[in-house]
């Protein structure tokens, strides 16, 4: 008993050292990095940028809920940069004036106009299509439409992730943007009832039921496909299916964005900006064609052999803004059709 | 009887119930704000099918869960199969296995592309999905299965001891006037069970209810996704906080069971001390059967899933091999570590509270700090960044104020959150432990040690303490391996460049590519399996001396 009480104590000490020392961790010439992006994408480029500046980064990595934790911690939340995989977690901090505007011509010279906020306050660093995917099985389809997923013709064949993710979440609100409210819920509807099961899984998933012949078409990102040609496990999923560029003949291909913001409260402020300046580069660019199969902003930046081989596309032109406006609208059709149940 | 404890007891008792009511208050105080119109349209649409899978899920979860648990946990504690002595640490391992891990696999398994469906379609001929009907594993059913595989251990665990604290006598009894094994099994047996398996359902309810990971990979929507749903994706902290509020009803109701289905009882040990443990003989098909179902579940809950982990180990080992592991496992180590004693401690400080001042009033920070257990992790996030970024906050605005330099955000920006965290959702786990070995510690001991000129503190050190030494021990030890597993409040919570092991299997579990964290997922499971070890061995001994005696 004695022996167990003084290795908990001594355990209790060291507890209460190694938590103070993670609490001085933080060092001086730093920068502190909130991430809806995943480590082994950022990774990489965080590693060049300390290599280059000597500015040590800090980063938490979450899926969801970032935009809440810096609403709470108020002045003193330490986070400087905010790096967003979707237009939905960007237009969020927007809302809640958790950002502050960046005046750099750098980043400006980088990032087309429509890529970023005229007031300056968010900036677009990757673009990423919502492609349809379609089973080598049949032919691969003339001029396909988001729209043509409502109709009859696949009834039944369809698998998309679940409705709510902010890929689709975006799709979602970009028809609204076209169509309306009404036109887009019966829209919903119809895809719906075409679904050959519940939405699940993510978009790599739908293109494996495809190869299954649990369904013909998908809805997923582009870079997804390159993604997969690379997996040596999963090759035979993209070699099973087209990747289609929708709404060709109209409105163009629905296109998200993925992004950075610097923190209204940024403790580090000039880091900061070396830090997204950074991003924006040739650089850092060409890391987020090459790994991730992304369209980069940058305009000097080329994408990928595989990406290009896919062809040019028509994208739509709609300004983000007016997209990421209807994003509380889509999920609230998406609730009343029960997209997802 | 009521005792007279030192001030400050009372007042470490209240303040410490009342720290950790700090994250539900803050939700109920949100729930409070009208949350709009968001509300009414949510329970027009998807809020009915959202209760309705919760409820399933809870009562599918307990349903099944009883009928792994309890035959287990009354052949190990009754008759002496053979291999008894590994079956009975072997039946408690699932609890190490995170409930999102199994999915994964059993997913892996099960699924169109896997090797079942394969070797299927390999005898029959079929081709396609549309040739035959496969049950779907990522299903309302298979998360009942999947959460009743890993959370079972529970309630063995509650009635193996239960069923060993049994005086043979009864039982003796009841067979002498006449009944069969089967009706003193179902006459005696269980009903002097019943507070134990009770809280074990308790249990396992609450978990199924806060369960976020099994069924996110599931996609079958419940209360735990609305919430996560509305706060996150329409912004609402206020519906959000509405919901769990429901939660937090049916985790009370959960609790009131459990208080209620013993408020007549009034159990002590009372050893003859003269008796002889006598195991039930079983021969024929009847000990192939108990052999047979405790195997299975060690099987499917533990042995299968950890062989295919290794498997997925050996296959992707030169890519999945991280030099940081070390880190990491360090990190879960410390933090749930200190998680389990500061639980272990607050549940022996509450528990002696309430039992030395037997009135009403004192019961109740017990229960308060239990109500953290009904909390869902994400849920559970929110509410601890609530009061802890606005103590944050108010310390460096004072500091401004008095011309100092801010500190920063050292309670919400460091590991003290993830603690507080896990002592808020689990210490419930522990005052559960602790209050079950106190109640069956006869007061006639706390009589007599006060008669022999003990004060209360002394009393707690001699009697209570080496008394309830195994439920201290079972608490600190369950509190460390769920901190250990926590998820989705760890992931939002945690301090800048802190990863976990939790974390890390969980990112290339969302990614659907848990063979590149095969490692980190092994090690997870290992230190879960220490404690565990230690905890049955502490039953163990307890057996053996029941024999002895």
């Amino acid at each position: 008993m004695k022996k167990r009480l003084s290795l908990i104590s001594a355990f209790a000490l060291s507890s209460v050292l190694f938590l103070a020392q993670a609490a001085s961790a933080l060092a001086a010439e730093e920068v502190n990095i909130y991430s809806y992006r995943q480590p082994f994408l950022i990774e990489p480029m965080l590693e060049d940028f300390e290599k280059q500046t000597g500015v040590k980064v800090n980063v938490v990595f979450a899926k969801k809920g970032l935009e809440e934790r810096i609403e709470r911690e108020g002045k003193f939340s330490p986070a400087d940069v905010v790096l967003t995989s979707d237009m939905i977690s960007l237009f969020d901090l927007m809302d809640r004036k958790l950002v502050q505007p960046v005046n750099s011509k750098t980043i400006n010279d980088n990032t087309p106009i429509h890529l970023r906020d005229p007031n300056n306050q968010w900036f677009a660093l990757t673009l990423r299509v919502r492609n349809i995917y379609s089973s080598k099985r049949s032919d691969k389809p003339v001029d396909i439409n988001y729209e043509d997923l409502a109709s009859a013709q696949y009834k039944g064949k369809i698998c998309t992730r679940s409705g709510k993710h902010p890929y689709n979440i975006g799709l979602v609100a970009s028809m609204i943007a076209h169509k309306g409210e009404a036109e887009t819920k019966k829209w919903l509807e119809g895809v719906k009832k075409n679904l050959a099961r519940r939405p699940q899984g993510n978009d790599r998933a739908q293109v494996k039921a495809i190869k299954e012949g649990v369904c013909d078409v998908s809805l997923g990102n582009s870079y997804y496909f390159g993604k997969m040609l690379e997996n040596k496990d999963q090759k035979a999923w993209a070699d099973a299916v087209y990747i289609n560029f929708p709404n060709q003949k109209n409105f163009g291909s629905h296109v998200n964005i993925s992004g950075m913001v610097m923190a209204k409260y940024a403790p580090h402020k000039d880091n900061a900006l070396k830090l997204m300046e950074y991003l924006s580069s040739e650089k850092a660019q060409t890391i987020y064609a090459r790994d991730n199969m992304e369209y980069p902003v940058n305009p000097k930046v080329s994408v990928s052999g595989t990406v290009a081989s896919w062809g040019k596309f028509k994208a739509d032109p709609l300004p983000i803004s007016d997209i990421a406006a209807n994003r509380i609208k889509a999920q609230r059709l998406l609730d009343e059709v029960k997209f997802d149940l | 009887m009521n005792h007279h404890l030192p001030w400050y007891w009372r007042a470490g008792s209240w303040l410490l119930a009342l720290l950790l009511f700090t994250p539900v208050i803050s939700l109920v105080v949100e729930a409070l704000v009208p949350a709009g119109e968001l509300f009414d349209h949510l329970w027009r649409t998807v809020l009915p099918t959202y209760i309705i899978n919760s409820v399933l899920l809870i009562l599918g979860v307990g349903l099944l869960g009883a009928m792994l648990a309890i035959p287990a946990a009354w052949v190990m504690a009754n008759t002496d199969i053979p291999g008894k002595a590994q079956l009975q640490w072997l039946l408690v391992l699932p609890l190490a296995m995170p409930s999102y891990v199994i999915a994964y696999i059993y997913t892996d398994l099960l699924e169109f592309a896997g090797p079942v469906q394969r070797l299927l379609r390999a005898i029959t001929g079929w081709e396609s999905a549309a040739d035959y009907a496969f049950p779907e594993i990522r299903s309302l059913g298979g998360a009942i299965i999947i959460l009743a595989l890993v959370l079972y251990p529970y309630l063995y665990l509650l009635s193996r001891t239960a069923f060993l604290e049994q005086s043979r006598s009864q039982i003796l009894a009841s067979r002498l006037l006449g009944c069969s094994p089967l009706q003193s099994f179902f006459r005696i047996t269980l009903p002097m069970a019943r507070p134990a398996i009770i809280t074990g359902l308790a249990l396992m309810g609450m978990e199924a209810l806060g369960d976020f990971a099994t069924v996110s990979y599931f996609s079958v929507p419940t209360l735990t996704t609305a919430v996560y749903d509305t706060w996150l994706g329409y912004g609402n902290l206020s519906a959000a906080a509405k919901i769990s509020a429901m939660m937090l009803l049916v985790v009370m109701l959960l609790i009131s069971t459990e208080k209620y289905s013993r408020r007549r009882q009034q159990l002590y040990q009372k050893n003859t001390g003269q008796e002889q443990r006598e195991f039930v003989q079983l021969s024929g098909w009847r000990k192939w059967l108990a052999l047979g179902w405790c195997w299975l579940l060690v099987t499917l809950g533990f042995l299968l899933p950890s062989l295919i982990l290794v498997d997925y180990l050996i296959t992707h080992f030169s890519t999945s091999w991280n030099s940081e592991l070390f880190e990491y496992s360090l990190n879960s180590l410390m933090v749930s570590g200190s998680a389990a004693v500061v639980a272990c401690f607050i549940a022996l400080f509450l528990g002696v509270y309430q039992r030395l001042k037997s009135n009403t009033l004192a019961k109740i920070p017990a229960r308060l700090v239990s109500t953290g257990y009904a909390l869902p992790g994400n849920v559970l996030a929110i509410g601890v960044l609530i009061p802890l970024t606005l103590s944050d906050n108010v310390i460096n605005e004072l500091l401004i104020t008095w011309n100092q330099a801010p500190v920063g955000l050292i309670f919400s920006g460091s590991v003290i959150t993830l603690v507080f965290a896990y002592v808020v959702r689990f210490s419930a786990v522990a005052v559960g432990s602790v209050e079950s070995s106190l109640g069956k510690v006869s007061p006639s001991l706390d009589m007599a040690s006060r008669t022999l000129g003990c004060n209360p503190q002394e009393m707690v050190r001699r009697i209570h303490i080496p008394l309830i030494r195994k439920g201290l021990l079972a608490g600190l030890l369950l509190v460390f391996i769920e901190s250990m597993k926590e998820l989705p409040a760890t992931l939002l919570l945690r301090p800048f460049n802190f990863e976990t092991l939790a974390t890390r299997v969980f990112q290339y579990v969302s990614d659907e590519q848990l063979e590149y964290a095969a490692p980190a997922a092994l090690v997870l499971v290992l230190v879960g399996l220490v404690p565990l070890i230690m905890l049955n061995r502490s039953l163990e001994r307890q057996e053996l001396r029941q024999e002895q005696k």
